[in-house]
């Protein structure tokens, strides 16, 4: 390994951000179960690698908790409420007649293979999806990605951060509260219980949430330059003018076929408006968001900087959804990307795409190491 | 010298009050002292204070009348967050405050806001961590640090923004003693070796009244408070620690302040030893607990604590954080269920009865006494009280007057004193006459004179044939009332023994006046004043 990657050192949040968002699409573009195992693996192995020891981390486990839950449901609910096409009947459930308005509708009947095989599919690709994000997580805290938004954004940010850690505050409230139910020999469990509880615990974070507030202000939250009426109109004009235009762009981007009139003279589709007002949009909300960075004051303390270990996992999680985009582009429906679960086969391994997945493992290694959280005994 | 803040002529009502709570402020803070704000809770001291940086009554609403000058700058005409690079405020509760993840990152927060130049932070950043014993920290998640290092943070916060000012309001309220000290360790080392300006209130006056330059007195009612000498100032405050009501007593003028100075002047007096402390003999075993083990998950809590609570004793149960008193609690009071060992309560183990009988042998006042009430006037409370115990109508009202009169029957809970709070609470539990009344840290928030009432208050529940037994930090407390002390550390019982005995010879448990006299056994300034009776009559 080389000595730039040698020296322990969080990497940049939106390394790892991007990183996951790539495995995501990737993941996102198939139903091969074989793939959506190798990539779940793949995000597995990474995390397990570079994860630090923070508390944040162990949200990994909560997210593959979740993931499997999602594939539990997704089976199940294949299995009694759709009914099943396919010819490999595992078992039959006695079937519930549904009213007449209900076609399409159908309780039990045959479960067969191929449709639990389907849904496990469909249900994997989702459930891949949640542990990308997992990953993301429990490989760079949330609340330090949102400390690298852009300055204007900044401040909306740290109230998101607040607002978050308030939770286990809320969590450790109810506890207590319910002892001191218990004590008084109250009702502290099922809905009376619950009523009871919610008071006292609301109040409390009433209270608190105006205490922070108070502390947020007197520590400076919130200072400004003073900035000329003009240029505060024009950074807020540029801002709504940008969202507005991405908004309707991606209209047009999802569907492409309504045909504007402007006026007599000429006529356009969505398609081809929609990607010059999402371009137009995001170039407003840039000059929007430096105008109004201008006018904060405030500087950063150790920013995360992006070397070039942070380009290599930015780059394996874009090349891992490129080979997979690739893969589908080239090969189309024989692409091996979505098997036709209906016909039982064994999922095959695109080679593109296999080289993909190899691609998203190249953080586990090609990165420097978590610093570790308790300084070693000094010798 | 320039003075820092400069009251003129303010007064203050907030939104809705009929009377001001601050009126005629007229004075002046002086550059690079400690200034001590003392005076009753309910005083309007936090209001004062936090007329410095604008917060009253920009945050807080209601009418200020005259002018408040900080660092020369007009509050009126700036908000809290323009006043941010010259008061740097300390909260009561730190873990509210913390916007970051980690140690200096939460140290760099109030610096990223007014724009420091990155390089003079990380400079700062990397000295406060050193100021304040941060530095094995600074990694750390906030939120995985003990109270103490988290009110050490929120001062390092403070401090690193490098303010004219900082002002703490009672930043050790919430804290153990050990935690307490470490705090205001930190907050003496920034005044002594860099000349910070400080405002502090704090009601544990006897660990700073003897480091303050000088003292703001906020009477309350309404009176015009006073800035003076230290000395001058406590002589004759409501609130007072115990050297200084000794000094009073003794005729000592100016008051000692700390116990070196009370203890070279008391070397000339010649007081008797102590009459015998005329006890209560002990009744009957009221509750039992017999090679108690409990555990917390994975954790030993307890291991094999023998312990019998007589009635008409009061039982002081103390020891560090994490030494298993609060479990002790919990077991006496059925809520947790030990691995092995014997509760008695009256004839029952209270973990095998129902929640209903067990309320009726022992009442449990936890650390936050207002989880215990849940209507939202002190009428309809204790309304509640007498339907649950069975009671009378008026039964927990009657009890309630009996502890703290004048009580108002329409206020709400939360607008009570702490004092107030707890005795409501105490009056709930008692309306189920229960004969052992547990009490977890009774005393935090309490200021000299609500302590002593809460003090007799305790004595006389004992009294009524009943067994009491609290868990607290406050040795000064302990003294007052306890007839026993016994001290847990890693789950074990390390003393058990009357109180003078177990307090007057403890380097780390004495009181100040034990510490005064030492080795006569005298605890408060009470037995002092006994002695000093019987020596003259």
């Amino acid at each position: 390994m080389s000595g730039l990657f040698a020296v322990p050192r969080p990497l940049h949040p939106l390394a790892w951000w991007g990183w996951a968002l790539g495995v995501a699409v990737a993941a996102s573009r198939t139903t091969n179960l074989l793939l959506l195992v190798l990539l779940g693996a793949a995000a597995g192995y990474v995390v397990a690698a570079r994860r630090t020891e923070a508390p944040w981390a162990s949200a990994y486990r909560v997210f593959l908790r979740i993931a499997l839950v999602i594939v539990a449901i997704r089976v199940v609910f294949q299995a009694l409420l759709t009914g099943s096409a396919g010819t490999v009947v595992l078992v039959t459930l006695p079937r519930i007649p549904t009213p007449a308005w209900l076609t399409g509708v159908r309780l039990g009947g045959d479960v067969t293979a191929e449709a639990l095989l389907a849904a496990v599919a469909d249900g994997g690709r989702l459930a891949v999806i949640m542990t990308c994000f997992g990953a993301a997580n429990a490989l760079a805290s949330p609340s330090r990605l949102l400390r690298s938004l852009p300055r204007a954004l900044h401040e909306l940010g740290v109230a998101v951060v607040v607002a978050l850690s308030a939770a286990p505050q809320l969590v450790t409230a109810v506890g207590r509260v319910r002892r001191a139910r218990r004590l008084r020999a109250l009702p502290h469990r099922g809905f009376r219980g619950a009523l009871s509880i919610v008071g006292p615990v609301l109040e409390e974070a009433l209270d608190r949430a105006m205490t922070t507030a108070a502390a947020l202000d007197a520590r400076g939250y919130g200072r400004r330059s003073l900035v000329p009426a003009g240029r505060r109109r024009l950074t807020t004009v540029a801002l709504l003018g940008g969202l507005l235009g991405v908004v309707l762009g991606l209209y047009g981007l999802l569907d492409g076929s309504t045909v504007l009139h402007i006026g007599q003279w000429a006529e356009v589709t969505t398609g081809t408006l929609g990607p010059v007002l999402v371009l137009a949009g995001v170039a407003g909300c840039v000059v929007g968001l430096v105008l109004g960075g201008r006018a904060v004051v405030r500087t950063r303390y150790r920013p995360d900087r992006f070397l070039a270990a942070e380009w290599i996992v930015l780059a394996s999680g874009a090349a891992c959804a490129g080979l997979f985009l690739a893969t589908a582009a080239l090969g189309g429906p024989a692409s091996g990307l979505s098997p036709n679960p209906w016909a039982l086969e064994t999922p095959g391994l695109p080679p593109l795409a296999a080289l993909g997945v190899l691609c998203a493992l190249l953080p586990a290694h090609l990165t420097p190491p978590p610093p570790p959280t308790r300084a070693p005994e000094a010798a | 010298m320039n003075p820092v803040v400069r009251w003129e002529t303010v007064s203050f009502h907030y939104p809705g009050a009929a009377d001001p709570t601050l009126s005629s402020v007229d004075i002046a803070l002086p550059e690079g002292e400690l200034c001590l704000v003392v005076g009753n809770t309910g005083s309007g001291k936090s209001t004062l204070l936090r007329t410095v940086n604008g917060a009253v009554p920009h945050a807080t609403g209601g009418t200020l009348r005259g002018r408040v000058r900080t660092a020369g700058r007009d509050t009126a005409s700036h908000r809290p967050r323009d006043l941010a690079d010259v008061v740097g405020m300390v909260p009561q509760q730190p873990a509210d405050a913390f916007v970051a993840d980690t140690v200096e990152e939460e140290i760099a927060y109030g610096m990223e806001c007014l724009g420091v130049a990155p390089d003079a932070m990380r400079r700062r950043v990397e000295e406060t961590l050193d100021l304040l014993g941060l530095a094995e920290v600074r990694a750390r998640p906030v939120t995985a640090l003990s109270a103490g290092q988290q009110q050490r943070v929120a001062l390092a916060a403070a401090f690193a923004a490098q303010p004219a000012l900082l002002v703490l309001d009672e930043p050790t309220s919430a804290l153990d003693p050990p935690a307490a000290e470490e705090v205001l360790a930190a907050v003496q080392r920034l005044v002594h070796d860099l000349g910070t300006t400080v405002l502090l209130a704090e009601h544990r006056l006897e660990r700073v009244a003897q480091f303050a330059d000088s003292a703001l007195l906020v009477p309350g009612a309404g009176r015009p408070p006073v800035v003076g000498g230290t000395a001058e100032v406590l002589a004759d405050a409501p609130v007072a620690p115990p050297v200084v009501e000794l000094s009073r007593l003794l005729g000592w003028d100016p008051v000692a302040l700390s116990v070196r100075d009370a203890r070279r002047r008391a070397a000339a007096l010649r007081l008797p030893a102590p009459p015998p402390t005329p006890r209560a003999e002990a009744g009957e075993v009221v509750a039992s607990a017999r090679g108690l083990v409990a555990r917390h998950g994975p954790v030993p809590a307890l291991r094999g604590v023998d312990l019998d609570l007589r009635s008409g004793e009061v039982v002081a149960l103390m020891g560090r954080n994490g030494a298993g008193k609060s479990t002790l609690l919990s077991c006496l009071a059925g809520l947790h269920r030990p691995r092995s060992g014997r509760v008695m309560v009256g004839e029952a183990d209270p973990a095998r009865l129902r929640r209903r009988d067990v309320a009726r042998v022992v009442g449990l006042v936890p650390s936050e006494p207002a989880d215990l009430l849940l209507a939202d006037r002190v009428d309809r409370e204790c309304a509640a009280a007498d339907r649950e115990a069975g009671a009378t109508p008026g039964h927990t009202a009657a009890l309630l007057a009996e502890l703290v009169p004048g009580i108002p029957a329409d206020a709400h809970p939360r607008e009570l004193s702490c004092g107030q709070r707890l005795a409501l609470a105490l009056a709930v539990l008692l309306a189920r006459a229960p004969r052992l009344l547990l009490l977890d840290e009774p005393t935090r928030g309490l200021d000299y004179p609500a302590k002593r009432r809460a003090a007799d208050v305790l004595r006389r529940l004992a009294d009524d044939d009943r067994a009491v037994l609290l868990v607290t930090h406050d040795v000064e407390l302990a003294a007052q009332v306890a007839d026993r002390v016994v001290v847990l550390a890693e789950g074990e019982v390390i003393t058990d023994a009357p109180a003078a005995e177990a307090l007057a010879a403890s380097p780390a448990f004495a009181p100040q006046v034990a510490k005064v006299f030492a080795p006569t056994p005298y605890l408060t300034v009470d037995h002092v004043r006994r002695a000093a009776r019987e020596a003259s009559a």
